[in-house]
């Protein structure tokens, strides 16, 4: 409809008249606006920041491997059920890929054995603490999912033989060889000296909580042999196809039950955990955070809604006036009500923009000073703070268009 | 020749509710206006006239009672039905000229005609053309700020103009102005007037309502004169609709 474009730019001509006008009550009615957007922008930066970091962490467990283990992954009320249950023996793995292998048309592809503790690792004066320490089998690379920075994983005759050879991760070569390849040199481990053969590539963290890259894997044998029955040990399976997930589940079920020789009658005494439910446990968590984060920020939006609004009401209060010369001379209430909206709406976008680009900023630069702070700036994140400014506006606008609409005109006109 | 009628009052009455009491600013008022005259509305304060002039302008719908304007019933209109009559039929020009302060002459001028729906260019174009009418062609992009009073009130003249409507509805357009500026405006009115348009003036002095060539005086919400157009104070009652009738020859 013609007439109401026509309004249209009569009104936003009108708003930016009266911002224009009104630089330092626009500029600090707008900061409160700024302030909100930067906020709930910064906290949408970081909320898919940690998505992608999550995922991440998710896919280094893959989702096409299973892992029997002891204890579930998920929260358990029985935890005294699960305590009592036997340990996992790396040995399962043997009678496992026996069964697999005579398995017509098997789910599974191959099961590996991993045993893990804590030990430091040192070479020459320095020393790395708390390194995960893993001894598995040269079949390990089939069920992990990283790259290597240089050198290799150990064969299948290191891996029988227990060869006191070991690959260690980014952050352990980083600490003990700044300033030279770690390949071929040789590096204590509980005392024993393992032969460096190759280095993972950098992996990051898991969620953020404990680095990835702190790590040394070497053969099974050779761990068993210099590390004591402390340590935990867990069978991964690798599933052949992950659509079929369901289907490896119970296959490798049936298979563990044959392994400990269980009766019918008795519950199942391992776990067989997935990459899903771990995602389906912290799922949650990851929400409520969002959640909360976007909640106490947007509080913030809503002050400089408040702002919004209250300025809003004041212009109409000073324009009553002008307001019934305008219904004087034939603008309906709808035309008031746009006029006033347009005015809140463009204060609102004005505030959004600037807080955008100062979100921009912030956010490049935290990514610069702190690359491990997961921080992501997208387009999607732009058209949603815009959106929400311009709601805002309309939302903090409405109350005093509509009474500004509402004006009688015969006491508008008197107005003093 | 007589003139079609624009404006038939007929008893309306307004009350309006101070605090716990009610007021009755009109107490039944009949009056008929027909094309090119040319009115005084005269009375003291609280007389009523500014309460029949909203009416007239229709700012305001009476309690009681009929008004047709153009032969359309206005007292039973909506808000946006009254606005459209406003903008359209009647041009207002108010004693404190009531221009927006920001914008300039040109964008006055053009403001009837934005909510009349009519395009940016023949918006320009008109609201030119009557600037130039009113004596301000070389003043079309001044703001309010830069004009003298008198150039003030003939922007909004100009506005009242600018949609061609079926009555000028003045209140007090003289009183912020000194008295030669008055003469001026009242000239202006003057000269309106021989073109043909109906003019509607609400003033208290004398020397003004002289320019009128009919004068009606109020007091206490009643008619208490209608000169008719003859020149004559009082000279027939308004009480009688059929005499009133009469009485609106010129």
């Amino acid at each position: 409809m013609k007439r109401f474009a026509y309004e249209l730019s009569e009104s936003w001509k009108i708003a930016v008249a009266q911002m224009r006008s009104n630089k330092t009550r626009s500029t600090l009615t707008a900061l409160g606006v700024i302030i909100g957007i930067v906020a709930v922008t910064l906290m949408g930066t970081a909320i898919a920041g940690i998505q992608v970091g999550f995922d991440k962490s998710m896919a280094i467990f893959g989702d096409d491997v299973l892992y029997v283990s002891q204890w579930p992954w998920k929260p358990v009320d029985d935890w005294w059920n699960y305590r009592d249950r036997k340990k996992i023996k790396t040995e399962y793995a043997e009678p496992m890929n026996r069964i697999i292998a005579a398995t017509p048309n098997s789910n599974l592809v191959v099961a590996v054995p991993t045993s893990s503790l804590l030990r430091s690792v040192k070479y020459g004066q320095s020393e790395v603490s708390n390194v995960l320490i893993r001894g598995t089998v040269s079949d390990y690379l089939i069920t992990s999912t990283f790259d290597f920075k240089e050198g290799r994983f150990f064969n299948e005759i290191e891996s029988r033989g227990g060869a006191n050879v070991c690959v260690i991760g980014y952050d352990v070569a980083d600490a003990l060889f700044p300033s030279e390849s770690p390949i071929e040199k040789s590096v204590l481990i509980n005392g024993q000296p393992f032969k460096v053969i190759g280095v993972i590539s950098r992996q990051g963290t898991f969620l953020g909580l404990f680095s990835l890259d702190s790590i040394a894997v070497m053969p099974l044998p050779a761990f068993q042999k210099y590390f004591s029955a402390k340590s935990d040990s867990d069978i991964l399976v690798k599933v052949k196809d992950k659509n079929r997930l369901a289907n490896a589940r119970d296959e490798l079920t049936g298979i563990m039950r044959r392994v400990r020789g269980l009766p019918p009658e008795k519950k199942d005494d391992f776990s067989i955990n997935e990459q899903q439910a771990l995602k389906s446990t912290l799922d949650p968590i990851k929400n409520s955070i969002a959640i909360a984060g976007l909640f106490v920020t947007g509080l913030s939006l809503f002050v400089g809604a408040i702002g919004i609004m209250n300025i809003t009401f004041v212009s109409v209060k000073e324009r009553t006036r002008e307001i019934g010369t305008r219904k004087a001379l034939g603008a309906r209430r709808r035309t008031i009500l746009l006029q006033f909206l347009i005015e809140s709406t463009s204060l609102c976008l004005l505030g959004g923009f600037i807080g955008l680009a100062i979100a921009y900023v912030m956010s490049t630069g935290i990514g610069k000073a702190f690359p491990s702070f997961p921080i992501r700036f997208s387009l999607g994140l732009v058209s949603v703070s815009t959106a929400v400014s311009i709601f805002t506006g309309l939302f903090s606008g409405f109350a005093p268009a509509w009474s500004a609409s509402r004006l009688d005109p015969v006491a508008a006109l008197r107005y003093e | 020749m007589v003139q079609p009628i624009i404006i038939d009052i007929e008893n309306i009455t307004k009350d309006y509710v101070m605090g716990e009491e009610i007021v009755h600013a009109l107490r039944g008022v009949s009056l008929q206006i027909r094309s090119n005259d040319y009115l005084a509305i005269m009375g003291p304060s609280g007389s009523g006239k500014s309460t029949l002039m909203n009416m007239v302008g229709c700012l305001d719908t009476p309690s009681s009672g009929r008004y047709e304007f153009n032969g359309r019933d206005v007292s039973a209109m909506t808000d946006d039905e009254l606005a459209a009559i406003r903008n359209r039929e009647i041009g207002f020009v108010f004693q404190t000229f009531n221009l927006l302060p920001r914008a300039d002459s040109l964008r006055n001028v053009e403001l009837p005609l934005v909510y009349a729906g009519i395009d940016p260019e023949t918006r320009r174009e008109r609201a030119a053309r009557v600037l130039h009418d009113v004596g301000l062609g070389d003043r079309l992009y001044h703001k309010p700020n830069e004009l003298s009073g008198g150039q003030r009130q003939r922007v909004a003249i100009a506005r009242a103009l600018v949609n061609d409507p079926s009555i000028i509805l003045a209140d007090e357009p003289t009183g912020n102005l000194d008295s030669k500026t008055g003469e001026e405006i009242m000239a202006l009115f003057e000269d309106l007037y021989q073109r043909g348009h109906t003019i509607i003036l609400v003033t208290h002095e004398g020397d003004i309502a002289q320019h009128a060539r009919r004068t009606v005086r109020l007091r206490d919400g009643l008619i208490e004169s209608d000169d008719g157009g003859f020149g004559g104070i009082g000279m027939l009652p308004m009480d009688d609709p059929l005499e009133a009738d009469a009485t609106a020859y010129r």
